[in-house]
């Protein structure tokens, strides 16, 4: 298993392939995607746009292999995707977290570890030196021994990517990483998803921002429980194709909040 | 005054009763730590109901031994436990609702069972708890117990913790989540019937919650949790029980009371998350 001390893959785009064909994602019966195909890999930042329930959140847990597919099937790496994978990491929305819960951020940050260090190993020096590097990046030394309490939101959201970086994930799945933070944080996790990219990793985030997916991201996948387009930013991201998805817009293609 | 304070210690059977409590208030403390964290302290409580039913169907069939209401208590928890999952997924109900319903009937039947039976003072014993009554073979029921829940959480602490956490993430990391999720719910079982003994099905709750919460409102430390937890939990045991000689009163009732008098302090006089301290900073409690 690759476990080098930088997880980079940037020149090896075309074995770091995620490709989704011909999914389809069911609740209780009821289908939250269909016929989804599309195909994208490392070195890229994806944007899922589309309205409420369109299946964005469903997508990236069925990639992270937490749903149960009804049809199509999910390659990473030429591989197919069923379960889990230590390359593939998930970051929920920051909604979804009981942030009151007694843990330090250190150790969430160390979760990240489990794949290696197992149920009861104590972790090695491989498995501290990811940590110590992961918390290094994210800028979160100072913090590592604070309780995720006591954090802001952009904060909490770089716990979550540093926990992704000490799994020594390749492709990182992030729910509304944008939503609730400040302006000041919005820019600074935009930067940290283009330089985490750039690194050589696939990063795909729901993001329901419409006037910011232009700066941060690099290709958009526009979901209304079906792919409506798919493809780099300038040309599928066009005012047709946005109707197609949110329906007719009264102004510029805004999304009414 | 150190006699009347030491008297108790000479009979044999107040020294069982003593140990008993410290080894069953560490295990509950220790384990309701886990309640706390997975915040399923309601259906836990349901749960410690659905046991009298079981002793009281266990007794009817093959008499009143070591184990059989052990194993009726067990079955009676894990019938209504998943019964009430089936009635959840199999209808629009949810599942705290059919616990409610399936614990609530199944207790009541046990009632009418009991009071057919002739039992009478056991009753009393199962509701309310009577550690007094405590033979050495309880004592070595309780004790490996103990050891067992106490081993197999200890172990497993690290994916326990992080699918209480955030089960979602801890599946995408190859943490078999449902399955010990179905672990945990099956040692706190265990765990409950041990204490029924000490506290009763009434009153088990108590134990298998308070510690722990307590400790929550004093500590940010998940390992102060755990062990806080059984440090409190086996010492207000202990304590209680001590307390209902020099007092006589009962001692199950006691160990909960005692219980919920440091919860309240803790609750008032916490350093950083109690009432007064908040008062003082001017903040709303989160």
């Amino acid at each position: 298993m690759d476990s080098s001390s930088h997880p980079c893959c940037a020149h090896h785009l075309h074995h770091h392939e995620l490709r989704v064909e011909d999914l389809r994602v069911s609740y209780r019966g009821v289908p939250a995607l269909d016929g989804v195909s599309f195909a994208t890999s490392c070195g890229s930042c994806v944007a899922l746009v589309g309205p409420n329930g369109a299946g964005k959140s469903t997508l990236l847990k069925a990639v992270a292999g937490l749903l149960p597919t009804d049809k199509g099937r999910i390659f990473w790496r030429g591989t197919r995707v069923s379960r889990w994978s230590r390359e593939i990491a998930y970051l929920p929305q920051r909604e979804e977290v009981d942030w009151k819960f007694p843990i330090t951020v250190r150790r969430v940050v160390a979760m990240g570890r489990y794949p290696q260090a197992g149920w009861w190993r104590p972790f090695s020096k491989t498995d501290d030196a990811a940590i110590l590097r992961a918390l290094e990046a994210m800028d979160l030394l100072d913090l590592q021994d604070r309780q995720i309490s006591e954090l802001s939101g952009g904060q909490q959201q770089r716990v979550f990517l540093a926990r992704a970086l000490a799994q020594e994930a390749h492709a990182l799945l992030l729910d509304e990483p944008f939503s609730g933070l400040d302006r000041t944080s919005k820019a600074a996790l935009a930067v940290l998803l283009r330089t985490l990219a750039s690194e050589g990793r696939l990063v795909m985030a729901s993001h329901h921002d419409l006037e910011t997916v232009r700066g941060i991201f690099d290709e958009v996948l526009l979901l209304k429980r079906r792919a409506v387009a798919f493809g780099p930013v300038g040309e599928v991201f066009t005012p047709e194709n946005l109707e197609a998805a949110f329906g007719p817009v009264p102004q510029g293609g805004k999304e009414v909040a | 005054m150190i006699d009347w304070l030491l008297e108790p210690l000479q009979h044999p059977f107040n020294q069982r009763a003593l140990l008993a409590a410290l080894l069953i208030g560490c295990t509950n403390g220790y384990a309701s730590a886990f309640v706390v964290l997975k915040k399923s302290a309601l259906k836990v409580g349901s749960l410690s109901h659905a046991l009298l039913p079981g002793i009281a169907v266990a007794i009817m069939l093959v008499g009143l031994h070591d184990w059989s209401a052990f194993l009726g208590a067990l079955i009676a928890a894990l019938l209504i436990g998943l019964g009430s999952l089936a009635v959840s997924r199999g209808s629009r109900l949810d599942q705290e609702s059919a616990l409610a319903i399936l614990y609530t009937a199944a207790f009541s039947g046990g009632i009418i069972l009991l009071r057919r039976m002739n039992v009478t003072q056991e009753m009393e014993e199962w509701l309310f708890g009577n550690i007094m009554g405590l033979r050495d073979s309880d004592l070595w029921t309780n004790y490996w117990i103990s050891l067992g829940a106490l081993g197999i959480l200890t172990a497993l602490h690290r994916p326990l913790l992080m699918t209480l956490f955030d089960a979602e993430v801890a599946a995408t990391l190859g943490v078999p989540v449902r399955a010990l999720n179905y672990l945990l719910l099956a040692v706190l079982i265990v765990v409950l019937i041990s204490s029924l003994q000490a506290v009763g099905c009434m009153l088990a709750v108590g134990l298998l919650v308070t510690p722990a919460a307590t400790v929550y409102l004093l500590t940010d430390s998940t390992g102060k949790l755990f062990w806080g937890g059984s440090l409190l939990g086996g010492l207000a045991s202990a304590f209680a029980v001590l307390a209902g000689w020099w007092l006589n009163i009962e001692q199950g009732p006691a160990i909960v009371l005692v219980l919920g008098a440091v919860f309240l302090a803790a609750f008032l006089f916490g350093p950083k998350y109690g009432m007064l301290a908040r008062a003082r900073k001017g903040r709303r409690p989160s």
